[in-house]
Formats: C-alpha cells, structure tokens, sequence
C-alpha cells in the first residue's frame, strides 16, 4: 500500500473522531468553571455557616476587630491563637508591598531591555538577550525563592543593615525576577509589530533612530507595555513560592518596606497542610484562594483586552 | 531599508529637530539588558560554585540519609520523572487535540474560538497555589473520595488523599495551554497545499490529520512538551497538597501513592532542615540538579523552536 493512499473509512468513526477533538477543546473553559466552583464551594461557609461567621465573618476578616477587653481595634491574621484572629488586611499590605517592590524593580528592566532589544541591537546582540531572558523565565520559583533565601537575603541584609533579615524588599527583588521575562517578552513583541512603513515615514521626516523610538515606536507600542505590566503584576500577585520562602512570613500591618511580610498566596501554601478540614481555617484558606483567583482573574482579561486592541490599532494603521 | 535623511523639515507634529544622537538613553537601555545579563549569570555561578562538589554518581542514584544532611537525591529525581511522565499522558493529548480544533476545525474569528481563547489565557494566568487549592478540592475531595465512598470500604481512605495521579493531573491542567500554543504555532506553519493535496487524493478530515498534519506539527507539540516537563520538574505550589511527600522511605509503584519532587525538596531542605549548614551542600547540589534539568529542556525547547520559526520564515 501506498504511503498517501487512503481507504475510505467508515462516517461514524470521523465523526467521533470530530466529537472527541471538538470536546478536549473545552477542557479549558470547564476547567476555569471547575476551579471556579470548586474554590468558592470551600469558601462559602464565610457566607452561611452561622458557626464558622461566629469566627470569620466578612466583617472580622476585613473590618478592625476588639480581641481583648481593654485593648485597641486591630487588624490581625493569628489563626492559631486561643482567639483565633482572621484579619486578611495584614495579607493585603504584605501581596501589595512585594508586587510593588517587583513591579519597582522588573519595570525599569523589562522594558529597558525590550526597548534596546527591539529597536538598537543587533542581530547577534538579540540571539544572546532573547534566550537569555527565555532561561530566566524557565528558573523554577522555587530555586529563586531559594536564591532569595540563602544569598539575596544576606548580600542585601549586609548591604542595608536590615533589622529582619528576610523583608519586603529581598522578597519583592526575587519576586522581580520572575516577572522581568513577561514585562520583556510582551514590550518587545508590541515594539517589533509596529509596521515599518511608520518608522520609514519618520526616517524620511529626518528623525535619527532614537527619535524614531521614542517618539514613534514606544507610544504605538504602549498598550503591549501596559499589558506587560498588567499581566507581570498578575504574576507577583499569585506567585508563592518566592514568597513564601523569601518573605518572612509574619503578617505585620505596617507601612516598612524593610519588615517581613506575609503575602495572600504564601499563607495558603503554609497554613493549608496543617489544618483542620472544614473548619473556619480552612474555609478562610479557601476564601484567600478564591480571592487570588477572582484578581488575576480580573487582571489577566484586562491584559488581554489592551493586547487585542493594539492588535488592532497596529493591523488597522497599516496597508500591508 | 531605504531612508531619506533630511534635516531642513517644516515645522510641523511630525517634524523633529535635529537633536544629540541620544547616547544617554540607548546606554540605559544597554545598562537594563546587561543587568537582566548578569542577575542570570550570578545565579547559575552561586549555584554551580557551591553545588557542583557534591554532584557524584552516588548523590543521583541514593536515597537521602541523616536528616537529609548526607545521602543522595534518587527519591526526588524518581518521584519528579514518575510526575511529569504521568502529566505528559494526561495533558498532552488534550492540549493537542485543542490546538487541532482550533486551528483545523473552527474560523480564527467565529465566537467559539475567541470564548476557547479567552478559557486557555486565563487559564495561563491562574496561579499555581491556587491550582494546588483545586487539586485538593475537586480531585482529592470531590472525585477521590467519590471513589472511596463508591468501591472500597469505608475507613482509610484509598484514592481520597495525596496521590501521585492527583498531582499529576492538576500539574496536567496547569500546563496545558504551553502545550497548546506551541503546537498551534507548529500547526500554523504546515502549508495549505499539503493538506489540500491529501484530500484530494480522497482522504477524509480525520486521515489527514493523523497522517498529515500530527507527523508535520511533531516538532511543536515537542516544544509544548518540554516546556511543560520543565515546568512539571520545578513547580511545588501546586503538588504541595495534592501529592507531594516530605520524605518516603520508600519509591512510589501505583498511582495512589505520595511521591517525592525536586523542586519541593530543594523548598524542604531550605526550610524545614533541623540543621541548615549541614543541610546546604546537598542543598545546592538539588538546587544545581534541577536548574541543570530544567536549563536543558528550555535549550531543547528554544532549538526546536527556531527551527519550527525557521521553517516558517522560509515558506
């Protein structure tokens, strides 16, 4: 038989065939509602349970709570404690002072990088840069919390004088690392789309190439950076094991860079283990989890959104 | 590329003064890519330096011993091939399948292609703890347990708790759209002629892609593939409380039971060892085994796929 001979097979097997192919396709979306469901099915007794409400009501875990006769309203995640204390205000400063010391440092770098990357380097200057940058992205966050952990946090505490030695600031650096390949990847992406005929135009205006960049390239391309950035804090967000590791895992409420944290996403990776299925721990757990999915969630389709709009800004501008 | 230069221009918006060549921010921008340069280079030498003098034969084929301060890794590397082995089988066929129906089956721009689209981004976007928090409530809690409920005798529980294959299909999920935008990436380079030449000699749709399209898109889904076993080799959050074990005195042998993994050994010795500076050769010698490990398969990925890019340029 011939290599490219076909026999006429029967019509109910391509239609399976079909069937099947046309059903893994969704395997996405349903696993998204799965999640969905899933999350928010262990994190719904926050919201009937009167017992678990007795401990962790919306309330208690957003609004400052009297613990103590006599002692101030506060903000307190100690779950552990003989009054068990939910406040996930702690967690919140913690997430946000990491992304924003992330965001802080992968920015400048990221978008710096894909700048010189897209616009002035050569050939073999951008056959170095782009695996380099596509390694970094392969590190597993496990390794880099590592890094953080041993190495970063030293060098840095001998540097700064540091009163804790693991703080935002280590954390936030690591954390940096791995969102620096997304800002990149996505900024230069948007910067090399920028059809040449407008770069030609602006040359033939008597602009010289940096010009072309700046004044040209890099606002057409603003909607990837944004996007870039959008979806890198999406990452610094969610990413746990940096954190968890890098981080110092005391949840203060305080406005210090230089205190340890706790994030969203560490204290699910740290508390989960140990604790007791079903009960309000567990439950509260589920509800940080159900949180960090609804944010990235919400993050990630408005990343999305900038990118198919400069999709069609870029497509739409030009004759090609 | 053909420029006029001219310097006598009008003044209008899209006039531009003739102006310093711009040394200043170029040498910023130089400045972000050789920082990005060397924040790699330091952390592959600190762990190369420190990792590599306790790297021996010994080290990869024997189990840890002494509170994890002498021994080997055996167990963790066992445990990791048996996880992403697992992955590969549960993850990849679907991630191909999608990317088939995407690109075979459906218009780029018909409703149900963009809703899939919008399904597979998000999904990318999902952190992994809370893939780890999934894994737990539905494959362990919801079908896990309905397994133990439905056939075996009520007590301890079989299948509803920690297992390799818990582990292995939440790890599946996770690293399903890499598989499917490198082998959609694959599947946009086959030329139309080809396939067009197979129907015409009366092949029907699903022939053709057997056939046709899978041989000429094996590069793609290879990339995909990798890319999700270096992942699969690294990642913990998600295994941490769907499988993954501390320590096993024995290797796992079915699919219910724990295992031991890499990455969450390295995330164990650093934290949890009673005695850290007894602990730290072998620390940096898994930290040197899995960066080693997961920097070959993002070498292989980064060839193949240049070649695939290649090819592409090339039509």
């Amino acid at each position: 038989m011939n290599k490219y001979e076909f026999k006429p097979k029967s019509k109910i097997r391509e239609l399976l065939g079909e069937k099947i192919i046309a059903i893994s396709a969704f395997t996405a979306i349903v696993v998204i509602l799965l999640i969905f469901i899933f999350i928010f099915k262990e994190a719904m007794p926050i919201f009937t349970n009167a017992k678990v409400q007795n401990e962790a009501s919306l309330s208690k875990l957003f609004l400052k709570q009297q613990y103590y006769a006599g002692h101030e309203p506060k903000w307190s995640w100690q779950p552990n404690s003989d009054v068990p204390k939910y406040s996930l205000i702690p967690l919140f400063i913690g997430t946000l002072k990491a992304a924003l010391i992330a965001m802080l440092f992968a920015i400048p770098l990221g978008v710096g990088a894909a700048i010189y990357t897209a616009e002035f380097a050569s050939k073999r200057v951008r056959e170095i840069i782009k695996p380099t940058i596509e390694l970094l992205a392969g590190i597993p966050s496990v390794v880099l919390g590592f890094f953080a952990l041993i190495v970063l946090a030293t060098a840095l505490q001998k540097l700064f004088n540091f009163t804790y030695r693991l703080n935002a600031i280590n954390a936030g650096i690591a954390l940096g690392i791995a969102v620096i390949p997304i800002i990149f990847t996505l900024a230069e992406d948007a910067m090399t789309a920028v059809p040449k005929s407008l770069r030609e135009a602006a040359m033939a205006l008597g602009a010289n190439p940096w010009q072309v960049s700046f004044t040209l390239v890099l606002p057409a391309a603003l909607p990837g950076i944004a996007a870039g950035i959008v979806l890198g804090f999406g990452r610094a967000i969610g990413e746990t094991m940096i954190v968890l590791m890098a981080s110092g895992n005391a949840a203060i409420t305080s406005a210090s860079f230089t205190d340890s944290i706790r994030t969203l996403s560490a204290t699910i990776a740290a508390e989960l283990a140990e604790v007791v299925f079903g009960s309000p721990h567990y439950n509260v757990l589920f509800f940080v989890g159900a949180l960090l999915f609804v944010f990235t969630f919400i993050i990630n389709l408005g990343g999305e959104l900038i990118l198919t709009r400069l999709k069609i800004r870029l497509q739409g501008k030009t004759t090609k | 590329m053909q420029t006029l230069k001219l310097n006598d221009t009008t003044d209008t918006a899209f006039s531009f003064k003739p102006k310093s060549k711009g040394i200043i921010p170029k040498g910023l921008m130089l400045l972000a890519v050789i920082i990005i340069i060397v924040i790699l280079a330091v952390i592959v030498a600190i762990v190369f330096y420190n990792g590599i003098g306790v790297i021996s034969w010994k080290f990869v084929t024997h189990a840890p011993e002494q509170g994890m301060t002498a021994g080997g890794i055996f167990p963790a590397i066992f445990g990791t091939v048996a996880l992403v082995i697992l992955m590969v089988i549960f993850g990849v066929p679907i991630g191909v399948m999608t990317a088939i129906y995407l690109q075979e089956y459906t218009r780029p721009d018909s409703k149900i292609t963009q809703l899939i689209r919008i399904g597979i981004n998000n999904l990318a976007g999902v952190p992994s703890i809370v893939f780890g928090l999934f894994g737990l409530g539905f494959f362990i809690g919801f079908i896990g347990a309905g397994i133990d409920k439905a056939f075996y005798p009520p007590g301890r529980p079989v299948w509803g708790q920690p297992a390799l294959i818990w582990a292995a299909l939440t790890m599946a999920l996770l690293t399903l759209p890499v598989v499917i935008v490198a082998t959609e990436e694959a599947l946009r380079t086959i030329p139309r002629e080809l396939k067009e030449a197979s129907y015409a000699l009366g092949a029907t749709k699903l022939q053709t892609i057997r056939r046709i399209i899978l041989p000429q898109a094996m590069p793609g889904i290879l990339t995909g593939t990798i890319l999700a076993i270096s992942r699969g080799a690294g990642d913990v959050a998600p295994i941490m409380f769907t499988g993954v074990a501390y320590y096993l005195s024995y290797l796992p042998h079915k699919l219910s039971d724990q295992f031991m993994q890499l990455g969450y050994h390295v995330y164990v010795m650093a934290t949890q060892s009673p005695d850290v500076e007894k602990t730290k050769p072998i620390l940096y010698g898994t930290v040197l085994v899995l960066l080693v490990l997961t920097f070959l398969l993002n070498i292989v990925a980064i060839f193949i796929r240049s070649k695939i890019r290649n090819k592409r340029v090339g039509q």
